[in-house]
């Protein structure tokens, strides 16, 4: 036994070293860092409180943020799950262009974030874009998609979900995969119509995937926009403003790390919750082993 | 209903699903295509789709001599092929005395890998930044692929397939004389080849990828990988024609792109072996 002992030590030391060292304990320190304030030169560090925290509540751009990254989770999560079940049923039924199918519809998860940006940019060009284009056939107007306040939020969510879809679809193919044949054949003969089977069979059948792709979508739609780089910057009017490239913007070009700090405990406080319930309530019915 | 019936709306069903499915496909490629048109045509044509528009190669090498593009290229190859490396050896160990040695406190600290799954590294944007200072690793290549060279996915993955291996063969490898390393190498990591292959792609697609952290931690250009060198090019306001931007854009995801294409069922089942655990 003791042996097994060592041998973990020495197994496990070097990851569990940079697991912590870049995971657990900068997690640890952004929690302490929120109460501080932001060291200036010479001028440390010094306790204020829950004063960040304080300051954030009255702070127009981060509440706008959090209400953009709450739109944004709340269109792209179900949107990209609902297109990705849509896309595995369709290639699960092997009809016509089988692997051209599944081709465009996977494609864009190779893609970077920034090349689908690039992409999608000249999209929504206004007048010279394809979407445009496409409206100028039908007489309508131009419009300028990403520089109008009401309409940009949507265009960058539009693009998460094409970048989404097809990975998810993988996770849901593979579980119709495990469906038993039996199964289908035991609907037909119960005269069971393809509808009726897909609600009462396949769709509880596919429950734990869909949990498991939910909390996949959820840490997207906080991790996942680095194609607001391109697209944005988080205008007009902090109208595509999200939490993480707020935090970005923050940290890194005005310095302020201690806004920063508490505005990542936001997101930590959120993913944590998800990890607690995954823990308590999704390990119950996904089954890992 | 009589079976005729069923038959015609069995295949009117049919029908419209496939078209469906091909619409869907069509809307899907649409970005890609429109693209892949705009960069293998003349600046002229960028908007102004006739088919006999004539063909052109010209805008990758106008793209590559106008940004250090082969410099990145080999930024992110070295990240990609470091980064792996590392997580493979990394996690292997590690999952090898999660799946097979007894010893305190293993629950805690598995629990401890799982929960970064949850939080990233690339949340934790300014104390990670703080550390590559602290260690002088600020604008390195190193920089960008550390925080992942442990990854709790990787070994997550790799201790579910170790406890479907037989303890068996393991006892065999040992009373052959195998140490520790050479059961690894005989036994474990040979049965866990396909675990292996599918981690290989999702992270090195994933940190081909990535963006917000290699933007922070590096600035000049014999660091940048592929993704902040492009997002670099294509930010400036010196009024970049589209179709070289977008043959940038193509270039910088061609490998990945190139290689999906040529692999895709064996892309597609990594990716769906990743997914199931």
């Amino acid at each position: 036994m003791r042996r097994d002992w060592i041998y973990a030590l020495l197994l496990l030391l070097p990851a569990m070293v940079l697991l912590m060292g870049f995971t657990h304990i900068p997690a640890i320190e952004t929690v302490i860092s929120s109460f501080f304030s932001t060291p200036h030169g010479r001028r440390p560090a010094h306790f204020v409180g829950i004063d960040n925290y304080l300051y954030l509540l009255e702070d127009d751009v981060f509440i706008r943020s959090c209400w953009n990254n709450l739109i944004y989770a709340a269109i792209t999560i179900p949107a990209s799950i609902i297109i990705a079940l849509v896309m595995a049923l369709f290639v699960h039924s092997r009809m016509a262009g089988l692997s051209f199918l599944r081709m465009a519809y996977f494609t864009p998860t190779v893609l970077p974030m920034i090349a689908v940006g690039n992409i999608w940019l000249f999209f929504f060009t206004p007048s010279f874009g394809l979407i445009d284009q496409i409206r100028a056939l039908f007489d309508l107007p131009a419009q300028n998609w990403m520089g109008d306040p009401d309409t940009v939020l949507y265009t960058v969510l539009v693009v998460a979900v094409w970048k989404n879809a097809g990975f998810f679809m993988i996770f849901y193919l593979a579980a119709l995969q495990t469906i038993p044949e039996p199964l289908r054949e035991a609907a037909k003969l119960e005269g069971a119509g393809r509808w009726t089977f897909f609600r009462r069979v396949t769709l509880p059948l596919i429950m734990p995937t869909t949990l498991f792709i939910l909390v996949n979508a959820i840490i997207n739609s906080v991790r996942l926009i680095d194609h607001i780089f391109i697209m944005t910057l988080g205008g007009p009017n902090n109208a595509s403003r999200l939490l993480l490239y707020h935090i970005y913007e923050t940290a890194f070009e005005y310095w302020d790390t201690a806004s920063a700090s508490a505005m990542t405990v936001v997101i930590l406080f959120v993913l944590s919750l998800l990890a607690i319930g995954q823990f308590f309530w999704l390990d119950r019915k996904v089954h890992y082993k | 209903m009589t079976a005729q019936d069923t038959s015609l709306a069995a295949r009117l069903d049919r029908v419209l699903m496939t078209f469906g499915a091909w619409l869907l496909a069509l809307l899907w490629i649409l970005p890609l295509a429109y693209a892949v048109w705009t960069a293998f045509h003349p600046s002229a044509y960028e908007t102004n789709f006739t088919l006999t528009a004539p063909l052109t190669l010209e805008n990758f090498p106008k793209a590559w001599v106008q940004a250090p593009f082969a410099r990145y290229f080999l930024n992110t190859m070295i990240l990609v092929a470091m980064t792996l490396s590392a997580q493979l050896v990394l996690s292997t160990f590690a999952a090898y005395a999660f799946a097979r040695l007894k010893f305190p406190g293993k629950t805690i600290l598995f629990t401890l890998v799982l929960l970064q799954l949850m939080v990233t590294p690339d949340i934790l944007l300014v104390k990670n930044y703080e550390t590559m200072g602290t260690l002088g690793l600020v604008d390195s290549i190193l920089a960008i692929g550390l925080p992942y060279f442990a990854s709790g996915f990787c070994i997550f993955l790799l201790r579910q397939t170790f406890m479907t291996i037989p303890k068996e063969l393991d006892d065999a490898a040992r009373i052959e004389g195998e140490g520790l390393i050479g059961t690894l190498w005989r036994v474990y990591i040979p049965l866990a080849k396909p675990t292996y292959l599918a981690f290989g792609l999702v992270s090195v697609s994933a940190h081909w990828n990535d963006f917000l952290w290699p933007l922070i931690v590096t600035n000049s250009v014999e660091t940048r990988p592929l993704t902040v060198g492009l997002s670099v090019f294509s930010m400036t306001e010196s009024g970049v024609e589209w179709s070289v931007i977008n043959a940038a854009t193509l270039m910088t995801s061609g490998p990945l792109l190139v290689g999906f294409l040529l692999f895709q069922r064996q892309f597609v089942q990594s990716f769906m072996r990743a997914g199931i655990k």
